[in-house]
């Protein structure tokens, strides 16, 4: 697998092969606060980068994901549909939310490292 | 992930309690011109379920505090609020509502007559912070000549709300346990100056306590030294009084709503609806006598995505029959409540509906309120 990637809407993206799993980060989940509620995307479809790829619910607010690159949705963490809360608990593993199979996995190479994604993260403080 | 942005801090006030939500390790959100914390490191539902079951201190000094004194400031104030105010006994607070000309709400505030000696000629006014300035103002220019506003600037104001409050408070301040639901005295506490009322946001039994602003950290650590009590944000403030299905002013009312459409017919008081004599009497005893065109109620949406302020609420053939005005998850339940507005058709009790979310429907009834029955102490 290679090295996790981040955008600057607080996603991480592993990719293994041409599957990249998607979650959201742990100042995200910090931001956000306790997750009541994920909607997942249906399998199969097909995200542009950008596109909505789930909604996040918290006690007080909704917000979205966004598909970090182009991609086709394989699979969806069905975890969540039985504890949201897993995105509180561990953002960066068991709280993932879908992997995508991306089409041109170079498009990656435009997102941050874990030392650029720690050093805009900083910045926001 | 989208997040909305941070106003900037720079223009922002704070409250006497800033630097303790800091220590605390408060997040800090601007609220109502304010830096509030929204939440502490506990969380929303933690802080929740902290007030359900124990108790919780909320920092609600962005609120404002005055006195309106007069000859009768209560006869002087009717002119302005629906409530019965000169029938309110020494040490008594009633909910009530500032009115415009079309019926409509200013905002909605808690009034007090204070029973101490020396009060006469004084009544206490708490009013939304959001608000506050206007308020002020309009109170100010209506009673000119007949009662005159002071605004409590110096003051703080603190919350300690859940069923373990009595108790805290009792250790501190004996005399607590002499006021009822909806009651207020002067008080030391911890050996403080406070007045205190029985009263509270969040449906269960509580205090809200007023002080001199420099007293307001020493008097909140030592109420966080009491074994029942963590500091509670606005976070879980507004999911507490959603579960007791009380307003949000701006949210669930406003200048566009009546008391008749808000259900808050109960806030027009008996004495006053034969003589009117409060702003828009006109337009709210019409409506008590042939019903209003909406209603506010409350909503249980399926399933578990929360539904939120603005979504169409529609019938079942999709015809739109009001909108949502609050909504959320309620960790009591572990469900989504919401309140809002539908045509008076639809309002009754268990009528089902459908909610719009996010280009689906999500079938949705009608439900009685409060969601989570309130735990007031009207006394043994």
């Amino acid at each position: 697998m290679s090295e996790r990637k981040y955008t600057d809407d607080h996603e991480w993206v592993d990719l293994d092969g041409d599957i990249g799993t998607v979650g959201i980060t742990d100042y995200a989940q910090e931001q956000l606060g306790d997750v009541v509620f994920v909607e997942l995307p249906d399998i199969g479809k097909a995200l542009a980068k950008g596109d909505e790829a789930a909604v996040i619910e918290s006690v007080k607010a909704a917000a979205e994901i966004y598909a970090p690159v182009d991609g086709e949705v394989t699979e969806v963490n069905a975890a969540l549909n039985d504890d949201p809360s897993l995105v509180n608990a561990d953002a960066g593993g068991k709280g993932w939310f879908v992997k995508l199979r991306i089409a041109d996995p170079s498009a990656l190479d435009d997102l941050m490292d874990d030392a650029a994604y720690s050093a805009y993260v900083e910045g926001l403080n | 992930m989208a997040t909305a942005p941070d106003a900037s801090a720079a223009s922002l006030k704070s409250t006497p309690l800033h630097a303790l939500h800091k220590e605390l390790g408060a997040r800090m959100v601007p609220f109502a011109g304010y830096e509030m914390p929204v939440q502490y490191p506990a969380g929303i539902i933690a802080e929740h379920s902290q007030t359900r079951t124990a108790a919780g201190l909320f920092d609600v000094s962005h609120m404002g505090q005055a006195v309106l004194r007069g000859d009768d400031p209560a006869a002087a104030f009717e002119r302005l609020v629906p409530g019965d105010i000169s029938g309110l006994a020494p040490g008594a607070m009633r909910y009530t509502l500032l009115l415009n000309e079309a019926g409509g709400i200013l905002d909605d505030l808690m009034v007090t007559r204070p029973g101490e000696p020396g009060t006469d000629g004084e009544i206490y006014l708490v009013v939304n912070a959001a608000g506050k300035d206007a308020d002020f103002a309009h109170i100010g220019e209506q009673l000119t000549g007949i009662a005159t506003l002071e605004r409590a600037e110096d003051r703080a104001l603190l919350a300690l709300q859940g069923p373990q409050a009595a108790a805290v408070m009792a250790r501190l301040a004996p005399a607590s346990g002499d006021l009822v639901f909806m009651r207020a005295a002067a008080m030391t506490v911890g050996g403080i100056d406070c007045f205190v009322s029985r009263s509270g946001y969040t449906g269960e039994d509580g205090f809200e306590i007023s002080l001199a602003a420099e007293a307001a950290e020493d008097f909140a650590r030592r109420l966080l030294a009491e074994p029942e009590v963590e500091p509670v944000g606005l976070g879980a403030r507004d999911s507490l009084r959603l579960e007791a299905g009380l307003c949000l002013y701006g949210h669930d009312i406003d200048a566009t709503t009546t008391p008749v459409e808000a259900a808050l017919v109960w806030a027009v008081a008996k004495a006053r609806r034969d003589g009117g004599g409060f702003p828009g009497a006109d337009v709210i005893l019409e409506q008590i006598a042939n019903g209003a065109a909406r209603r506010r109620v409350g909503l249980l949406p399926e399933g578990r995505a929360p539904v939120r302020e603005g979504a169409a609420i529609c019938d079942s053939d999709g015809n739109e029959i009001g909108q949502v005005t609050s909504g959320g998850f309620s960790p009591t339940l572990e469900r989504p409540i919401a309140m809002g507005y539908v045509t008076t058709a639809f309002a009754e009790v268990g009528t089902e509906v459908v909610v719009n979310l996010r280009g689906r429907t999500l079938a949705t009834t009608i439900a009685a309120m409060p969601f989570v029955e309130a735990n007031y102490y009207r006394g043994n």
